[in-house]
């Protein structure tokens, strides 16, 4: 195993292969789920993986709108969750 | 410092190209695949002379081609072959598409996937073909790049993309060549049941790009549903990698196969592939179960349990066949949806696949409808890696002949390929008729089942959009009930809604949208910013 870096994912650290996507390295940590929705408040996380469903939504670094699995994990990437889907 | 040329084109790029010179490769001092850079821990100053410093092409590409899977490598290949410039664009992070998924190349130690592919040997070459292209300079990889427009322009065709190599960062790129292929492949056709929104329900394919990209096993204890042979890869895979496959639940039954058996019979390494499958399935005790399907998912904030039922053979569930099955994740897929978001504004002809999608309609040589527009792989229907290969081959001869280019293979060759590909595609046909959508699927829902994920749109407010707002199609659901109009543009629920409304037997047309990923106001504005005002 190589070595395992980390972001952080609401302030708390995640480790990461580096070559991961952040739904990657979440679903690795155990978290399936990290979103809810406008409406019903209901939990999403990775659905399609892909990039085509939208379900896995993150905000990186500030900037929201991000699905999760499609973005390569880097060190020290800011990752915040929760928010819903307007972001 | 110089700016990126790529800025060059302007607004009316649609209607002129006055600089076609000016292309996006001269703007990729380090690109992410470049096996020095590796990490990109911060982004990388831009040398005075970008175009040198990368050893990428500074001559606009002859060949764009959009998706870099096994249709797009392909393809890319043999025009590069034939002595054309080619841009190969992918939103990935390799290339392979979703059949040879792949971790970026610095992670190939770190991330293991060898084991998981299928004919790799023919990546592996296509790679170092590209490759040999790349360092001479005639290829531009571009990766992480997702292109959100292709345009007609005076010499072709214009192709918006943004440069996502440094998220959340993004960077406007304009591609111009005379000759565009649109390989973008296909995504799980989904169909809702009872709690298929609960975290732990993933698509087939999700499940299978975690792994493949990632090295990510999703769940302990697995179930997977739907139709068609992807099941199989994906429970091998999971299966392979430690998870407990509890069951796959495969709706079709075994013998729609035998009404068609001439194209199985005549595709030998098709029994190969699925016998292969079918031993490790063996061996770790793997149930398939046919004529079943998981028509609900129960748990609170994740999966905790499935139901299975056994069907008709209309695909209701029959009376007394229910069954509870405990299960952490769940993988569920109805064959595929051709990816057709880039073709559908260029207006090329479409034409029902055979399998409720509409495709791109080809000629022999995948020439679209549009002059100078060319299509592969999935785009033309759903028909697996193999035909995608020898689809992607002959588009890029296509190419080849209708440039005039020097480097032509022979023809008996290409006689070859199209005979390999008329044979895929035939198994292709018996595929789909072997693994229908069951068209009774609807009596699995609830009311208050959610059909479209994003804006949480039920399916009783689907049926009274039909029955009293009289909707006959994905279009008028949407514009009575928002099913379709949030994130995903209705890109998961637009078949099943279309299934729950539409005529039986008409194919399902998505939706054209102008934009086929999401694209900020300010990396737009960079793209049409003219040279002037940036250096």
């Amino acid at each position: 195993m190589t070595a395992v870096t980390v972001f952080t994912v609401d302030g708390e650290p995640l480790p990461f292969v580096p070559g991961q996507t952040l739904a990657a390295a979440l679903v690795a940590s155990g978290r399936i789920a990290w979103r809810t929705t406008r409406g019903g408040g209901r939990p999403r996380g990775v659905f399609c993986g892909i990039g085509v469903c939208y379900d896995c939504l993150v905000t990186v670094d500030g900037t929201g709108g991000q699905r999760a699995c499609l973005v390569q994990a880097r060190a020290g990437m800011a990752v915040t969750t929760g928010e819903g889907d307007d972001a | 410092m110089r700016e990126p040329s790529e800025r060059g084109p302007d607004r009316s790029s649609e209607h002129s190209t006055r600089e076609p010179s000016r292309n996006a490769t001269g703007g990729h001092p380090e690109h992410p695949e470049h096996p020095e850079h590796p990490e990109h821990p911060e982004r990388p100053e831009r040398p005075e002379r970008p175009e040198r410093a990368a050893g990428l092409p500074s001559e606009p590409p002859d060949l764009v081609v959009v998706g870099a899977g096994p249709a797009g490598m392909a393809a890319a290949a043999t025009a590069l072959d034939g002595g054309l410039r080619v841009a190969l664009v992918d939103s990935g992070a390799a290339p392979g598409g979703q059949f040879w998924r792949h971790p970026p190349d610095h992670a190939r130690e770190a991330v293991p996937t060898a084991d998981l592919h299928h004919d790799l040997p023919a990546y592996r070459a296509l790679r170092a073909t590209l490759e040999s292209h790349r360092r001479a300079g005639r290829l531009a990889l571009l990766l992480n790049h997702h292109v959100w427009t292709a345009v007609r322009a005076e010499h072709g065709f214009a192709v918006h993309a943004m440069d996502r190599s440094h998220p959340p960062e993004e960077r406007a790129v304009v591609l111009h060549a005379p000759a565009l292929l649109v390989a973008t492949g296909a995504y799980d056709r989904q169909l809702p049941f009872p709690g298929w929104d609960l975290p732990g329900v993933l698509t087939a394919g999700g499940l299978q790009s975690l792994l493949k990209g990632g090295g990510v096993v999703a769940g302990r204890r697995v179930v997977l549903g739907g139709t068609g042979p992807f099941l199989l890869p994906v429970a091998a895979a999971l299966a392979a990698r430690g998870a407990e496959v509890v069951a796959v639940c495969e709706a079709a039954a075994p013998s729609n196969w035998l009404r068609r058996p001439l194209p199985l019979l005549r595709d030998p390494a098709k029994w190969a592939e699925a016998a292969r499958y079918a031993a490790v399935l063996a061996r770790h005790r793997v149930p398939v179960r046919t004529r079943t399907a998981v028509v609900a998912a129960e748990g609170d904030a994740r999966v905790a349990a499935v139901r299975t039922a056994s069907l008709d053979g209309d695909g209701r569930p029959l009376p007394g066949t229910e069954r509870r099955i405990d299960a952490d994740t769940v993988g569920v897929g109805w064959g595929f949806v051709p990816q057709l978001d880039l073709l559908l504004p260029l207006g090329c002809d479409l034409a029902d696949a055979g399998d409720g999608t509409l495709a791109a309609t080809v000629d022999a040589g995948q020439r679209t409808t549009v002059p100078g527009l060319y299509a592969a792989g999935e785009t033309c229907g759903v028909g697996g890696a193999a035909l995608a290969v020898a689809e992607g081959r002959l588009a890029a001869v296509s190419v080849l002949t209708d440039l005039a280019a020097p480097g032509r293979p022979h023809p008996r060759r290409t006689a070859g390929v199209r005979r390999t590909a008329a044979r895929h595609r035939a198994f292709a046909r018996a595929m789909a008729g072997a693994h229908p959508l069951p068209p009774a699927w609807p009596a699995w829902l609830t009311d208050d089942t959610t059909v479209c994920r994003c804006e949480e749109v039920t399916a009783v407010a689907v049926r009274t959009a039909r029955e009293e707002g009289r909707a006959s199609d994905h279009r008028q659901v949407k514009q009575l009930t928002r099913a379709g109009m949030g994130w995903c543009q209705g890109r998961m629920c637009g078949p099943a809604v279309h299934c729950l409304v539409a005529a039986p037997g008409r194919p399902y047309a998505p939706a054209e949208r102008l934009i086929a990923t999401p694209v900020t106001l300010g990396a737009l504005a960079d793209s049409v910013e003219p040279p002037s005002a940036t250096t």
